[in-house]
């Protein structure tokens, strides 16, 4: 029998074997790995490791002099449908928290020494709409560990800080791959890393590049320069619409508590709780909870540039009083005017509540300014909901 | 172009001029467009537009800048309440920054 000799790059030089095949053509690369039906003599190493994955998006990789012997990943410029895929999932906040790229250096196109170093985080729906950007350029992409969190929110932890690009920087030994010193960091970083840091801890100047992935091709043709257009955070209606979705993930358990809330106290009265009390009352308590839900996350974030006032709270409320006066038109002949006078009430307090809370996908509003409103505005919706209470309750016991 | 602002006078951004060396950074990394060029100095022209991200007094070379900085999000406000800590987030902010 004859012997399977191992070389040492670990593949048996006859043995018939499905390997990946070589440098692969550009193009999305999905599929990679079965791509080629059987082996040409001197196989290339696979660069499968046990227990990992190679991302679906790495099209190939790239050795260079520089690079001694290290193998940097070619990522494509074109997103696939796991790519897809995985951004409507986190859009809709599943797998938000796991949706991250391993930190390190990727490549784009053919970068050699004289390609200038893009500076992401490591948050794949991030990573995902910077590449999908630099079609037809080379660059080297360094991402940095941000813990799976986009550049901006990042940066205000401080994860996306001087230390850690410091820290990868050597890690990936960009000084050799890179002659020029010159790093490019999307502005958003900006709260987190101090330029000069940077430079006097790795030797590399810091660019500030535009806020958004979609003008870094204008901005590497405009010699580096970013104009006002692409220094300011914009917050338009499709902005403000596709951060909605994660404010009703994260209100879920508010809503299950008022739910709860609403159906318990529907049922209570002078003779105990009753069921068909709680169907009714409590149902329709729960719808106006609802209508204020809707008010607050999807009127109130659509219409916030044309509602007057500069409170978040005050716009969810105007809102809310509209959703309300439709509500008391609909139902003024079918419900006692405490009831609805309550429900009001409730409609009002939840748009303003969840206006509030949309302060945090909101790409303009300070810390003091949240602080102060909230100050002002915690305790009149806790007055408004003692009032609904009131109106709501008060009457059964009361007998009316 | 100004975009959407936010409450009026609560900014706690401190700017002093005469430290300013009119490097320009401010006006770099400022993500709502706050600073201006003013006769070789930066000057905080916009400073009801500040969001207190703090960008630009990490990146002033000169030490002119001054603000505390943080997010303006009422969630995160009120977790820093209830635990007594810095306010913290986890939320979503956008995602397409490169
Ligand atoms: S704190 Fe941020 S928003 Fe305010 S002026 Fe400085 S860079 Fe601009
Ligand atoms: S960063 Fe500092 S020194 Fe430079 S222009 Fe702004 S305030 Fe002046």
């Amino acid at each position: 029998m004859k012997p399977l000799i191992l070389t040492p790059k670990g593949v048996a030089p006859d043995a018939p074997c499905r390997c990946s095949s070589g440098p692969p053509d550009a193009g999305d690369g999905c599929g990679v790995l079965d791509a080629a039906p059987a082996c040409a003599k001197q196989a290339p190493l696979s660069r499968e490791i046990p227990g990992y994955q190679i991302l679906s998006c790495v099209t190939g990789w790239i050795e260079t002099a520089q690079s001694a012997g290290r193998a940097i990943p070619r990522v494509a410029t074109r997103l696939g449908p796991l790519d897809r895929l995985g951004a409507l999932g986190v859009r809709l906040g599943i797998g938000r928290g796991s949706y991250r790229v391993a930190p390190g250096l990727y490549a784009v196109g053919e970068p050699d020494s004289e390609s200038c170093v893009l500076v992401t985080a490591n948050y794949k729906l991030t990573f995902d709409s910077l590449r999908s950007e630099l079609a037809g350029l080379d660059a080297w992409i360094l991402v940095l560990d941000t813990k799976g969190v986009n550049v901006w929110c990042a940066a205000g932890k401080k994860t996306f800080c001087a230390d850690e690009l410091a820290r990868r920087v050597d890690a990936v030994e960009l000084k050799k791959l890179t002659p020029k010193r010159e790093l490019i960091l999307p502005q958003l970083a900006a709260p987190g890393v101090s330029a000069l840091e940077v430079t006097r801890k790795t030797g590399f100047r810091v660019v500030f590049g535009p806020v958004l992935a979609k003008d870094i091709g204008r901005f590497l043709e405009n010699g580096k320069k970013a104009d006002a257009s692409m220094r300011s955070v914009p917050f338009g209606l499709l902005d403000r619409l596709l951060v909605t979705p994660v404010e009703l993930v994260a209100a879920w358990k508010t809503s299950a508590y008022a739910a709860a809330a609403c159906l318990a106290l529907g049922g209570i009265g002078p003779d105990v709780f009753s069921f068909s009390r709680m169907a009714s009352q409590g149902g329709h308590a729960l719808l106006a909870y609802a209508a204020g839900f809707c008010a607050g996350n999807f009127l109130t974030p659509a219409l916030l540039p044309v509602l007057p006032s500069r409170s978040f709270t005050l716009k969810g409320a105007i809102c809310g009083a509209a959703a309300a006066l439709a509500w008391i038109m609909y139902y003024s002949a079918s419900q006692a005017w405490s009831d609805l006078g309550a429900q009001a009430l409730i409609i009002v307090a939840s748009s303003s509540w969840f206006a509030l809370n949309f302060t945090g996908s909101s790409t303009f509003t300070s810390p003091s300014g949240v602080e102060k409103e909230m100050r002002r505005a915690i305790p009149a919706l806790a007055a408004a909901l003692a009032a609904a209470l009131a109106f709501w309750l008060l009457p059964r016991f009361l007998g009316y | 172009m100004r975009g959407l602002l936010y409450l009026p006078g609560v900014a706690t951004l401190r700017l002093d001029r005469d430290l300013c060396s009119g490097c320009g950074a401010c006006l770099t990394v400022c993500p709502h467009a706050v600073f201006e060029m003013e006769s070789g100095k930066a000057l905080d022209s916009a400073r009801d537009a500040c969001m207190e991200c703090g960008a630009c007094a990490l990146n002033c070379p000169a030490g002119a800048i001054s603000v505390s900085p943080g997010v303006g999000c009422a969630r995160a406000i009120i977790h820093g309440w209830l635990t007594g800590g810095e306010p913290s987030c986890d939320c979503g902010g956008p995602s397409d920054c490169c």
